[in-house]
């Protein structure tokens, strides 16, 4: 039965590690990106059309070509292979923070661009101070930040290329397991136990819906609708 | 007096947008800046309103030179051509600048509600705003600046977009502004409108204020061959 399947501890287990894995890959990037994106946003410097295509191209990136590069370099023979992060989930966290950071990026730095001038000058003429008016321009984009931290988290909790290279689709009892969603139900596909696999897909579709209702909520309450 | 600009100008790069332009904005007053698209209106309010400086020329504020001030800035505020509108509620968007004023919210409620009466919303309080009518947005937009009673309220062509109903409602409430004791400075291609509405007119065009003087006296008697142009349909746009 489906309900059992997806009722039972082991695949309890693996949706849980798959939030846990994806969300502090969205904490990180978030971390990191949303300063690459304020800069972008608010400055203007040489070279930076060039560094916003970059950002726009690695949104495609894709996740077997980041994997194999993450393998080669955390592997122990490679340069980082020191870290021991191969075949951990700290080491699926960040890789996959490296896959979605360029969806914050882009997401949060044309949010801020949107609203730059015009809010900032609406600002100031409603008698802002110049700093009342950049935190007006920031509270403006935040709906961009959030959207993006909801996109990117989607395309994290979803992929299989970076989890299956870099995690292994460990799965030991009372070990340090690597096994998510998406790797799971890959290995299931291959083995044929198809039922199995739906039941994951489920759960999977089920979190990234009830993600997106959320973040709509949150949405609402925060543009003060209520 | 509550503004005075001597000799006036400004440049965008070598094209010169305002040409000496010498002007006195009288205290109580509606003020009509008419003229055609591309006569510099928009640059001129955004001067008057602050936001930019001129490249020459003296800017004075109620008889004092301008420093752009925090609190010099705060007897003006703006309502662009189109409308920007903060993305959240009607109330919060009105709010806005007595909060940055460091308006009490007790005082603060009080004003919002003065201020959506007089732009007929009362009942919009709890609206997201950016999902109001174009009209509606101007009205909330309108409401937002006379909440922070300025001296003076500077509209861009504050009904360009707008539909026949609703241009009648938003004259209707700059009338009433300058009624609460507010300078009202208004542009428009709209010859008629500055008709209804205004006191005196300044007719603009290619960057130089080629005539100004009472409503009356202007539409009946222009000095200029422009404005006769501009008056009989010629330079409509
Ligand atoms: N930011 C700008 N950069 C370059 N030219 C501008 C800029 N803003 C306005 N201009 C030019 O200055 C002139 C006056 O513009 P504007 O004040 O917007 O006219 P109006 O509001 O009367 O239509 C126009 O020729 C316009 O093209
Ligand atoms: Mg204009």
């Amino acid at each position: 039965m489906l309900i059992d399947i997806i009722t039972s501890e082991e695949v309890l287990e693996i949706a849980l590690r798959s939030i846990k894995v994806s969300g502090i890959a969205t904490l990180l990037a978030l971390g990191y990106s949303i300063p690459v994106a304020m800069a972008i946003g608010f400055f203007r410097f040489p070279g930076r059309d060039y560094l916003k295509s970059f950002f726009n191209a690695m949104i495609g990136v894709p996740t077997v070509v980041l994997g194999l590069i993450l393998y080669l370099m955390l592997a122990p023979n490679g340069i980082l292979g020191r870290l021991g992060l191969l075949y951990t989930e700290m080491g699926i966290s960040i890789g996959q923070s490296l896959l979605i950071s360029p969806i914050i990026v882009s997401f949060v730095s044309n949010s801020i661009e949107a609203v730059e001038k015009e809010i900032r000058e609406l600002a100031l003429t409603l008698g802002a101070t110049d700093f009342q008016a950049s935190i007006a321009m920031i509270k403006e984009a935040s709906s961009g930040v959030l959207l993006s931290a909801i996109a990117a988290f989607n395309r994290a909790i979803a992929e299989l290329g970076i989890a299956l290279m870099i995690g292994g689709n460990i799965f030991v009892r009372g070990g340090q397991n690597t096994r998510v969603l998406t790797t799971a139900m890959q290995m299931y596909v291959s083995r044929g136990e198809i039922e199995i696999a739906i039941a994951l897909g489920l759960i999977l579709m089920a979190i990234v819906f009830i993600i997106s209702y959320l973040s709509n909520t949150v949405h609402t309450y925060l543009r003060g609708e209520t | 007096m509550i503004v005075r600009l001597e000799r006036i100008w400004k440049y965008f790069g070598s094209f010169p947008a305002l040409k000496d332009i010498n002007l006195d904005i009288r205290e109580g007053e509606i003020l009509s800046i008419i003229g055609s698209s591309g006569a510099g209106k928009t640059t001129l309010l955004r001067i008057i309103s602050m936001l930019d400086m001129p490249d020459k020329g003296v800017y004075y504020l109620k008889g004092k030179e301008n420093t752009y001030s925090i609190e010099q800035r705060r007897s003006v505020t703006m309502v662009f051509q189109k409308p920007v509108i903060f993305n959240t509620s009607v109330y919060k968007n009105i709010e806005f600048g007595l909060k940055v004023r460091g308006v009490e919210n007790g005082e603060a409620r009080k004003r919002v509600k003065e201020a959506l009466s007089m732009v007929g919303l009362e009942d919009y309080a709890k609206r997201r705003a950016k999902t109001l009518s174009g009209g509606e947005q101007q009205r909330v937009a309108i409401a937002r600046a006379v909440a922070v009673k300025p001296e003076l309220i500077v509209l861009d062509e504050p009904t360009a977009n707008l539909d026949p109903q609703n241009i009648k409602v938003i004259e209707d409430i700059i009338k009433k502004m300058a009624e609460q004791g507010i300078t009202v400075v208004f542009s428009t291609h709209n010859m008629f409108q500055a008709k209804r509405i205004a006191e005196r007119v300044v007719h603009l065009h290619e960057g130089k204020i080629v005539e100004v003087g009472n409503v009356k006296k202007i539409f009946e008697n222009p000095s200029s061959e422009v404005t006769k142009k501009f008056l009989s349909g010629e330079l409509f746009y």
